[in-house]
């Protein structure tokens, strides 16, 4: 990894404790700081998936999460927080695939921070969720997109960076109402979280009256790296015309080899082909280029999805910390459930929190491989109060009972 | 949007442009190139290439030279402002975005978005003379008229960031709300005005105590918060009048400064970025992002008179009378 003079720089003021990947030498040297100095000490819980297969070879494995997000996140605060008299440190929990995140969390992390940043599955950030229950401490998801743990599964004192499946979904259902995309043909994977993302496309469907007039599951029962030329043919030949052929694959297990196979040449969208994202390689607009450039010069890759939620997570902290100019929990939290909280986010409207159900607020990306083809919300989808919340489950749907 | 055009395609119709002969040099972000407006035929005359990705833009004091940050290139390109030859690069640091130059002695301020840095420039001798560490993106820049201040806005820090041009050192930071884009001086130097994009606001900073003194949120009717994104800004050297570009709420917010309200919104083009008044400080230019083309404002009439089509992504516009 290399490394600027700046951005070494910007390392001295930045705490990392046991970073078991990406450790970095980080010297010890005392700054003039103002008189009153206001800490807050943030930690992350990451659990490590076991490592997928990628079908391309040109897509990398990324085994860290979204941790380096962070890492560029403290960096950040910290430099606005040395002009004000404000620090703050991340401590970093690793946990193997096989291990128990719980046990990590009862040890190392209750009682002892206030403000944590979660890269787990769903059951795990709801266990932990559960286990922080009258506990001073606010949990930011940066990892799922469960529409489950923002509406009955949600918990007051999460919140969710990531935009949601259904947020997605109706990304997705907009613009195909713009390119008067009317009919879908949905193809599903065999994995629990496609049959959700399929579930998340239906409630669009019927939201904008788009009409799902095929579904079929992907069944893996060959190998679909080997055959997919002529099974695709055979799967995708089907009796009613469609415009659009939207795919559930958030695993990329046969999605990429769906386009240019299928029986009538049609767009492929979903997961694969133009899909919705919270982040994406080719998002250059709104300043995006700037943020991109320092993540890839930091990290030496391109940021992902949850690399941007947790930096989001951080920089959320941060500005919460910087306008209340307090350190209490309950205060920030507060704050960042408020409307008088904004957050810049590179995408071109401020961003902030649903006060509903934890949910950010967020512009979607529409994306191919190589270009941003749109940006959700599309215009003409109209909001008495923000058009922002035209994508996902508004106040009056939502199933989430919070306290406040 | 479509109305928009038709707004402005009417005013087209009654066009009379009063104004001193002069030029206007609109930067061309996606173009690699500045486009050379000729307002008083209302008509685009050519497009110079410059390098990538060009935003920057600005003329010396005496109009001889034009100085453009070529941001891919990590240049600022110095040209006679004449023929638009190209005389020398000048050593910007790291991806230059915005500058400005002093009034007086021969320095620009050159803004270093990836490096938090500004860095001083020696103009004559091509030499940066200091760096000075502030916010994370900083982007507007502008040096007060009496030559005592330069103010830098940080896009994520979320301040404004005050140097001390006799030494070059920073001396106070004043946090402001989010994404702080443009800024400028007061003509007597006494107050420094910011927008934030993010906030859709306009904040008043007193140069003396560094505070804001005054605030204005923008509101559009018809038009949703978020997009009204305030970005560029001038105010009259009267101190009459100011005037900020709405970005994708594709208006120029006309306010009156002594009690600091909107007197008019002016539907211009899309993502209205950039603004520049002419010499005379009669019209107003404006850069529109997205609709790549310039309109041109009366600001005795209050009204947009032409708009001209200049090329993709018109980023900032310089005058040379």
């Amino acid at each position: 990894m290399t490394f600027t003079k700046q951005s070494k720089y910007l390392w001295l003021t930045v705490f990392i404790g046991l970073s078991l990947f990406f450790v970095n030498q980080v010297e010890a040297k005392s700054t003039v700081k103002p008189a009153s100095l206001l800490t807050v000490n943030i930690a992350i819980l990451a659990q490590l998936d076991k490592p997928a297969i990628n079908l391309s070879i040109i897509d990398p494995v990324v085994l860290d999460k979204g941790e380096l997000g962070a890492e560029l996140a403290i960096q950040e605060n910290n430099i606005t927080g040395e002009f004000i008299g404000q620090s703050f440190t991340l401590k970093k929990f690793i946990v193997p695939a096989n291990a128990h995140a719980e046990t990590v969390f009862n040890e190392h992390i209750v009682g002892k921070f206030n403000y944590l940043v979660t890269l787990l599955s769903p059951e795990k950030t709801l266990a932990i969720a559960d286990l922080a229950r009258q506990q001073a401490l606010l949990i930011l998801d940066a990892a799922t997109v469960d529409d489950s743990l923002r509406n009955t599964d949600c918990r007051e004192s999460v919140l969710h960076l990531l935009p949601s499946r259904a947020m997605r979904a109706d990304a997705l259902g907009q613009y195909s109402i713009k390119k008067r995309w009317h009919r879908w043909f949905l193809v599903v994977g065999a994995e629990p979280a496609d049959q959700l993302f399929a579930e998340a496309l239906k409630r669009t469907a019927k939201r904008f009256n788009i009409k799902i007039v095929a579904e079929k599951q992907w069944s893996h029962t060959f190998d679909a790296r080997k055959t997919a030329q002529a099974e695709i043919d055979v799967f995708t030949q089907i009796e009613d015309d469609y415009d659009v052929m939207v795919v559930a694959d958030e695993q990329n297990l046969f999605g990429e080899y769906l386009d240019y196979q299928t029986w009538s040449p049609r767009p492929i969208i979903g997961t694969q082909g133009l899909s919705a994202v919270a982040w994406h390689p080719t998002h250059d607009l709104w300043g995006a280029t700037q943020i991109q450039k320092r993540f890839k010069t930091q990290a030496g890759r391109w940021m992902n999805e949850q690399d941007y939620a947790a930096y989001l997570a951080i920089r959320a902290l941060g500005e919460a910390v910087t306008r209340t100019h307090s350190s209490a929990w309950q205060a920030l939290k507060n704050f960042m459930l408020s409307d008088r909280f904004v957050l810049q986010g590179y995408k071109g409207s401020a961003l902030s929190f649903r006060a509903w159900d934890g949910q950010l607020r967020q512009p979607i990306l529409l994306a191919a491989p190589r270009s941003l083809v749109a940006v959700a919300p599309i215009e003409g989808f109209l909001h008495p109060k923000t058009e922002l919340d035209t994508l996902g489950y508004d106040a009056p749907e939502s199933l989430c009972k919070r306290k406040e | 949007m479509k109305k928009c055009f038709r707004v402005v395609g009417l005013g087209a119709f009654l066009w009379a442009f009063n104004g001193e002969a002069e030029t206007v040099f609109v930067s061309l972000e996606k173009d690699n190139a500045i486009a050379v407006v000729d307002p008083v035929a209302g008509k685009l005359l050519k497009t110079v290439a410059v390098g990538r990705r060009p935003r920057g833009i600005a003329l010396s004091t005496d109009a001889k030279f034009l100085y453009v940050a070529v941001s891919d290139d990590n240049i600022i390109k110095k040209f006679n402002a004449d023929t638009l030859t190209e005389l020398a690069d000048l050593p910007s640091g790291n991806d230059p975005e915005t500058f400005a130059l002093s009034p007086v002695d021969k320095r620009m301020y050159v803004s270093n978005e990836d490096d938090s840095q500004i860095s001083v420039i020696d103009v004559d001798k091509k030499t940066v003379l200091t760096r000075i560490p502030v916010g994370v993106e900083p982007e507007g820049i502008a040096v007060s008229p009496d030559n005592q201040w330069v103010v830098s806005a940080s896009e994520t820090t979320n301040m404004v960031h005050w140097i001390e041009t006799k030494n070059y050192t920073r001396v106070a930071n004043t946090l402001v709300d989010p994404r702080p884009r443009a800024l400028t001086f007061t003509a007597d130097s006494k107050q420094v005005w910011v927008t934030s994009e993010m906030a859709g606001k306009l904040m008043v900073l007193d140069a003396k105590t560094k505070q804001i003194i005054k605030e204005l949120v923008f509101e559009v009717e018809g038009v949703t918060a978020e997009k009204i994104q305030p970005v560029g800004l001038l105010v009259d050297k009267h101190m009459q009048r100011a005037y900020v570009a709405l970005g994708p709420a594709n208006r120029i917010a006309v306010i009156n400064v002594a009690n600091l309200t909107v007197e008019k919104m002016l539907l211009v083009g899309a993502r209205v970025w950039n603004i520049a008044f002419s010499a005379d400080q009669k019209y107003l230019y404006s850069a529109n992002g997205l609709s790549n083309d310039m309109s041109i404002i009366d600001l005795e009439q209050l009204k947009v008179i032409r708009s001209i089509g200049v090329g993709t992504n018109p980023w900032g516009l310089a005058v040379k009378p």
